[in-house]
This record gives structure tokens, C-alpha cells and sequence, in this order.
């Protein structure tokens, strides 16, 4: 990764350009060609560095969501996991340190949706389920400051 | 909220991210119907109405060398929370900032903060340098680290059905 590279993923998380060519107008901030921009940023997204390039959306805007977590014995963890990382609607998924060790978050177009999931999900397993959906949105998001020492 | 139901077809169709292409925007356009000059005007306005808070690169934390995080979660009074919110949402160690609600006895936090760090000392240090700083200390707080991630990608708002 070079500084280019660095650049890209410092300087463009907020303003893509909204122009028709957006990476022609990097390519010129930047002093690189449009093409050599579009496969720079191909290849961090193959590398898994950049998920997309994309829009962050103010949450529940197009759907519902919430957060849900579980209690799960330790021995059933990675099959529960498995369990719930499997329904679509499901988009993060981790494990964390506590007695309630698993955390995901579910999407769908309405509430009655994750009403349904939630409830699938707690049938299959046998465990309860907490529902934590969002009821305020504090944060000014500003992207991700990198440090790069 | 006042989206128009073309604007949700745009945000639903961006959800997977631009195509990687010379003009991104032109072919988001062919999904959903609609002309380039639209797309950026729908863009723009979306961006200014704060419903798409940035759009831009997406980057996984963890891939760049941020291998620690931790959902700081706090039991602040109801009459506080607001406050208190609004503050730790304005930190830079904060990524996420959410009120929701307490289940007890389960669960007694009702303000949740994400902190990410290159290590668990560096986070650790993070969280307890801006509960300091900001004056929250005092309040009740626990920090759970992630220990595995099962599962991680852009919300996609599915629909279920009711015959499933």
C-alpha cells in the first residue's frame, strides 16, 4: 500500500465526487489517470480493505433494524452463530466478551420482518433473544480517521 | 422521514456499493431507472437532507490493522442520556453512538458506543481517557470487546414474507 493508496482511503470516505466521471476527478486530485484510480480501488476491495464504495445511510431510513443479542452456552456458540449468520437479514454478526456473547444486527423492510426473524431465531434455539433497536442517533459521522505509524 | 419511494429505490440499489466503472453513477442509473443527471441531483439532495450521512470509500477496520473493538455500553439516567449522547458522539474515538432501550434484568445500558483501536490496550486506553475527559466516568459502563466476527456487510433491508 502506498501513499496513493493511502489517499484514497483517507481523503474519499466523505465526498466522492458527484460528477459524472467521479474517478477521473480523483485521478486529477490525485495525479493519476481515471483508470489507474478505478483499479487501485478494485483491488482494495478485492483485498477486503474496502468493503465498497458507497453510501452511508442514516439507519431505519429503508427499513428497520435492530440489535439483538443472545446468551448462548459456549459449547453452541459456533453452530448458533452459524444458525443466525445464515439469514439474510442478518448483517454484522460477532462474538463478545460477556455473559451475553452474541451481537447481530437485523435489517428488513418493516419491523413486523425482524419481529419475525427474532422470533425464528429464538424458536430454533430455544434461547432467548433481545431485542435493542435504535432510539436515538448520537453520532456525527465524520468517517474513519487513519493513522498510518 | 420524508424519502420518496424513487429515493429508496436509489439507496436500495446503492446498498452493494458503485460499479467500479469509468461512469458509476450513468449505470446505477439503468437499475433503477433513472438518467444520469438525475442520479447525481438525487445524490446531492440526499446528502444535504443528512438521509446519506457520506458517500465515499467504505473501509473495514479491521483489514487496515484496527484489529480491536469494543461496544462501550453505559447506564446513563433517562433525564442525562441526551446530554451525554450527544457529547460521546462527537468524540473521535467514537464510531457508532446509539441510545436504546434497558431490558432488565438483562440488560441495564441504554446508551451503546463503538470504539476502535489497532489493540485492546490501545482501546482500552481510548475508553478510559474520554470517559475522563468528557466528565462521564462516574456512570456505570462496560466495554465488550469482539471476540470473533461471524459476519460483517452493508445493511440490506430484505424482505420477508409472511408465508415463510
Amino acid at each position: 500500500m502506498d501513499m496513493i493508496d493511502r489517499r484514497l482511503l483517507d481523503e474519499y470516505q466523505h465526498d466522492l465526487p458527484l460528477d459524472p466521471r467521479p474517478f477521473a476527478a480523483i485521478g486529477r486530485q490525485l495525479g493519476i489517470a481515471e483508470d489507474e484510480v478505478i483499479a487501485r480501488l478494485d483491488r482494495l476491495r478485492q483485498g477486503g480493505t474496502v468493503s465498497r464504495v458507497g453510501a452511508v445511510v442514516r439507519p431505519n431510513v429503508a427499513g428497520a433494524s435492530t440489535l439483538a443479542a443472545m446468551a448462548v452456552p459456549p459449547e453452541w456458540l459456533e453452530r448458533v452463530a452459524a444458525l443466525v449468520t445464515d439469514y439474510p437479514e442478518v448483517n454484522h454478526n460477532y462474538q463478545r466478551e460477556h455473559r451475553l456473547n452474541l451481537w447481530f444486527v437485523v435489517a428488513c423492510v418493516d419491523r413486523a420482518g425482524i419481529d419475525m426473524v427474532l422470533a425464528d431465531i429464538s424458536r430454533r434455539t430455544g434461547l432467548k433473544v433481545l431485542d435493542l433497536p435504535m432510539l436515538e442517533d448520537f453520532h456525527i459521522d465524520l468517517g474513519f480517521g487513519l493513522q498510518w505509524t | 422521514m420524508d424519502v420518496s419511494a424513487r429515493e429508496l429505490d436509489l439507496i436500495s440499489a446503492l446498498s452493494g456499493g458503485l460499479d467500479l466503472c469509468a461512469s458509476p453513477y450513468a449505470r446505477l442509473g439503468t437499475v433503477v431507472g433513472m438518467s444520469e443527471t438525475e442520479i447525481i441531483a438525487s445524490l446531492a439532495a440526499l446528502r444535504e437532507r443528512g438521509i446519506i450521512r457520506r458517500l465515499g470509500v467504505i473501509v473495514r477496520h479491521h483489514e487496515l490493522g484496527y484489529r480491536a473493538n469494543a461496544m462501550v455500553v453505559w447506564d446513563i439516567p433517562d433525564d442525562q442520556v441526551g446530554v451525554v449522547g450527544r457529547r460521546l458522539g462527537q468524540c473521535d474515538e467514537v464510531t457508532l453512538c446509539y441510545r436504546r432501550p434497558r431490558r432488565l434484568p438483562d440488560w441495564p445500558y441504554n446508551l451503546f458506543t463503538m470504539v476502535h483501536g489497532k489493540d485492546r490496550a490501545a482501546v482500552e486506553a481510548a475508553i478510559a481517557g474520554m470517559a475522563v475527559r468528557e466528565g462521564v466516568d462516574h456512570f456505570p459502563r462496560q466495554s465488550l470487546f469482539s471476540l470473533k466476527r461471524f459476519k460483517q456487510c452493508g445493511a440490506r433491508y430484505q424482505h420477508r414474507q409472511a408465508a415463510e
